[in-house]
């Protein structure tokens, strides 16, 4: 008799594990309790002691797999009489009798080995219960809810579970179903009589797909979501504001575009930016380190990596700026203008990607005052960009229209204080404001 | 005596210990301590022995099964078996014990039935005996919640004029909780006959005792009006004269009694953790050097008592009841799911009447059955 072994949750509530390494291969004899496998849950590597006496006769998982609860990972041969054994006693056999629970609820169970976490969710719908409304509190009978009749259109087809199921069985969307019952209720009649009527719909697995589009969390989406993730729960993220106006800072630009060394480069208050950023970050090098947990060390870099976020076709890239702070603003401009054009085109190279030191983020581009940026995994900050605009300001004692800007600054607190922060911030805004400043400061 | 006065002690200090037996299984001279086992033979230890080398083989197979999907759950107490058998084998039938999850080996020299035992870590029910067919309470998740209870009993026995006495297991993590320290304040207040036993095993999951006492916590007592021992939780029979003596202390009204049974929990605190994420592999190495079966057994081979014959006859208890408890688990039905109402009251009640019926005709929905479903009321 062959009998396979799932893979058990082995801690509370797992839903996977990853098999390192067997200690047993096809054709072994064991004994019961032998250790078979080691397996690394979220929590712990465990050694799995086999679950029979038998012979293996196939392994079903490679190491460095990971594994769902509840696979098939090991087949073992059992002798004959051995199932009678001690760890004989089948799955099945372990089946309790559900008094008058019908046998089709009986057989759809999961195999009761215990300590398996929820049933993986087959279907892929999300567990959705409308809150009881607020007036269903005084109905004279208050243990089954009644929903509300005037609830709102997107409202799922009133109907009992039993029902759900079985139009989920029968691969009837409910939606399709008219409902004869109690106010609208779509009862086992009904649904049985859609599925019975020829081709009211179509026999596809009921779902959402009508309203709801799935795509597969793949590529730089998924790259992206995995660095947001390590990102926003490994570096304490700090945010802090500053509204500035850079009314001269912009007629700079503006003086600059008309001089003949510039004309051909495409200047803009990132330019400005760009420079800005490379000037404060030497006088606060906190926010150009890096948090090196293996090593216990603080890594201050020397040099600037300017990383700019870039919207491109295939989603959200940071290339960097190699040794910007050698860069003058010219320079600055030359490079911004081609990282972008490779960015859009989908050419930018991996190693464009790696080594950022610092980053900026343009939200302005897209009309935007101000965000909370999440850093750049590995970098200290990261400065978002707001768009210019004109907008009454004080200015010499009386309100005017100015050109006013807002800057963000994340930054990882567990390198950077506030006071640094605060530091880099002023000082990106000063020379933004009045780039003469970037003559004092650096 | 040598009850503690406040005086100040490393709680690492493994010497500052009352001990009968040594770690290399050599007899210790302590007449205060062993004039409490004076009247324990030989035969009888090595009957304390079996209890221990059983509780360690239940121990295994339970791991193992939760390790093969059968258990959900597992509290191992690897390393704790004196502990355990040298204070429940102290007490009377009579007498009342509110344990922590982890007494399993108390629960089975009470008499627990191991299958049963199990049924709480299957997950199929929340007690795997009839506290009062053994005197032991259902094991307490709540860390310890049960030495309230323990107290509330006790007081109980005094207003019944008996001479029975409650004991209530906790660890060093408990000594943290204000549940211990409220029973304990409760204790002295009503002088009942109540002994605290605290399993010092080292670790609250990850965190170790040195950062929970500055102190031994036996020496937390005294500040309570209660007198405390500190005994070596791996020498079986330190621990059952220190629980004679806090027994006989509540039998003759003297009032409650703390035992600090220092000992090791040698494996995880529970099958879902991984202790070598925190613990240094040396320190379990040094406590293997101190198993409490092991200088046992060298003791009473020393002394001709355990033979082969009858190593080998404790083998097989062993490994029978091993046989007996995976067989419990794994051929037991799973409860229905109207069973949930069974319990809810003592007596018949209306209300869960009418929501077990109420359930029982949804369940009944998801057959062929069309006369229930139409409406929801």
């Amino acid at each position: 008799m062959i009998k396979e072994f799932r893979l058990p949750d082995l801690g509370e509530g797992l839903t996977e594990s990853e098999i390192l390494a067997w200690r047993v291969a096809v054709g072994d004899t064991v004994s019961l309790n032998q250790v078979i496998a080691e397996v690394e849950t979220a929590k712990a590597v465990v050694e799995l002691p086999s679950p029979y006496d038998g012979v293996v006769t196939a392994i079903l998982e490679q190491p460095g797999t990971t594994v769902e609860v509840g696979s098939p990972i090991i087949a073992f041969e059992l002798a004959s009489d051995s199932a009678a054994g001690p760890a004989g006693g089948s799955i099945a056999a372990t089946a309790p009798a559900m008094g008058s629970v019908s046998a089709e609820v009986e057989a759809k169970r999961v195999p009761t080995l215990v300590g398996y976490g929820a049933e993986p969710d087959s279907t892929g719908r999300p567990a959705r219960r409308r809150r009881t409304a607020a007036g269903a509190a005084t109905s004279p009978e208050p243990v089954v809810a009644e929903p509300v009749a005037t609830a709102p259109a997107a409202e799922r087809p009133r109907s009992t579970p039993p029902v759900r199921k079985l139009a989920r069985d029968l691969g009837v969307d409910l939606a399709t179903v008219p409902g004869t019952g109690e106010r609208g209720l779509v009862t086992r009649e009904d649904v049985l009589g859609v599925r019975g009527a020829p081709a009211t719909t179509a026999p596809v697995p009921a779902g959402d797909s009508a309203r709801e589009v799935r795509t597969p969390i793949k590529g730089v989406r998924k790259f992206t979501a995995e660095a947001m993730v390590a990102s926003a729960f490994t570096a304490p993220h700090v945010t802090e504001f500053l509204t500035v106006d850079v009314t001269d800072g912009m007629a700079f630009l503006d003086r600059l575009r008309a001089s003949r060394d510039f004309a051909d480069l495409k200047l803009t208050p990132l330019t400005l930016a760009a420079r800005a950023v490379c000037v404060a970050l030497a006088r606060t090098p906190e926010l150009n380190s890096r948090w090196d947990g293996e090593r216990n060390e603080i890594v201050t870099m020397k040099y600037v990596n300017l990383g700019i976020a870039a919207a491109t076709p295939r989603g959200l890239m940071v290339p960097n700026i190699k040794d910007a702070h050698l860069m003058d603003l010219r320079a600055l401009s030359g490079a911004l203008s081609e990282l972008a054009q490779t960015a859009r085109a989908g050419r930018t190279a991996p190693s464009d990607l790696a080594g950022g030191t610092f980053s900026i983020t343009n939200v302005g581009v897209f009309g935007i005052d101000a965000g909370t940026p999440i850093l750049n995994p590995g970098e200290a900050g990261i400065l978002a960009m707001g768009a210019v605009r004109r907008q009454p300001w004080e200015h010499d004692g009386a309100i005017a229209l100015r050109q006013v800007l807002t800057l963000s600054l994340s930054f990882d607190h567990r390198l950077v204080d506030g006071a640094q922060g605060a530091r880099l911030l002023t000082d990106v805004a000063a020379i933004m404001a009045d780039p003469a400043m970037a003559l004092a400061l650096a | 005596m040598n009850a503690y006065d406040g005086e100040s002690l490393d709680p690492a200090d493994w010497h500052a210990v009352e001990q009968l037996i040594t770690a290399d299984g050599t007899p210790v001279d302590n007449p205060e301590l062993a004039g409490w086992v004076g009247d324990v033979t030989d035969y009888e230890l090595a009957d304390l022995y079996e209890d221990m080398v059983v509780i360690r083989r239940i121990d295994t197979e339970a791991t193992a099964l939760q390790r093969q999907g059968e258990l959900a759950l597992w509290p191992p107490l690897l390393g704790q078996e004196a502990a355990q058998v040298g204070s429940v084998r102290a007490l009377r039938q009579d007498d009342f014990v509110f344990p922590s999850y982890r007494e399993n080996g108390v629960a089975y020299c009470r008499g627990a039935n191991v299958a049963d035992m199990m049924a709480v870590w299957r997950g199929n029910t929340n007690s795997g005996w009839d506290p009062h067919g053994i005197n032991v309470a259902t094991p307490q998740i709540i860390i310890g919640a049960q030495t309230l209870h323990a107290v509330g009993y006790a007081m109980g026995i005094t207003f019944d004029g008996t001479d029975s006495a409650a004991i209530t297991y906790f660890g060093d993590g408990a000594t943290s909780q204000g549940d211990v320290n409220e029973a304990m304040v409760f204790a002295a207040s009503f002088q009942a006959p109540v002994v605290f036993f605290c399993q010092n095993n080292h670790w609250a999951i990850s965190e170790p005792v040195g950062v929970q006492a500055h102190i031994p916590i036996a020496a937390r007592a005294p500040g309570f009006g209660i007198p405390s021992r500190r005994v070596d939780g791996n020498d079986v029979l330190a621990v059952m004269a220190a629980t004679r003596w806090a027994l006989d202390r509540a039998r003759r009204g003297g009032g409650p009694s703390y035992i600090e049974a220092v000992t090791y929990r040698m494996g995880p605190h529970t099958t879902a953790d991984d202790p070598t994420r925190y613990r240094d592999p040396n320190e379990l190495e040094d406590w293997a050097q101190r198993d409490p079966i092991e200088r046992l057994g060298t003791l009473l081979e020393t002394r001709g008592v355990l033979t082969e014959d009858r190593a080998a006859a404790v083998a097989a208890k062993a490994d029978a009841v091993a046989r007996e408890l995976r067989a419990g688990v794994i051929n037991r039905p799973d409860p229905g799911p109207l069973d949930v109402f069974a319990n809810v009251y003592a007596t018949p009640n209306a209300a869960v009447d009418r929501q077990r019926d109420r359930y029982a005709r949804y369940l009944a929905g998801f057959g062929a059955g069309t006369e229930t479903e139409g409406s929801l009321s």
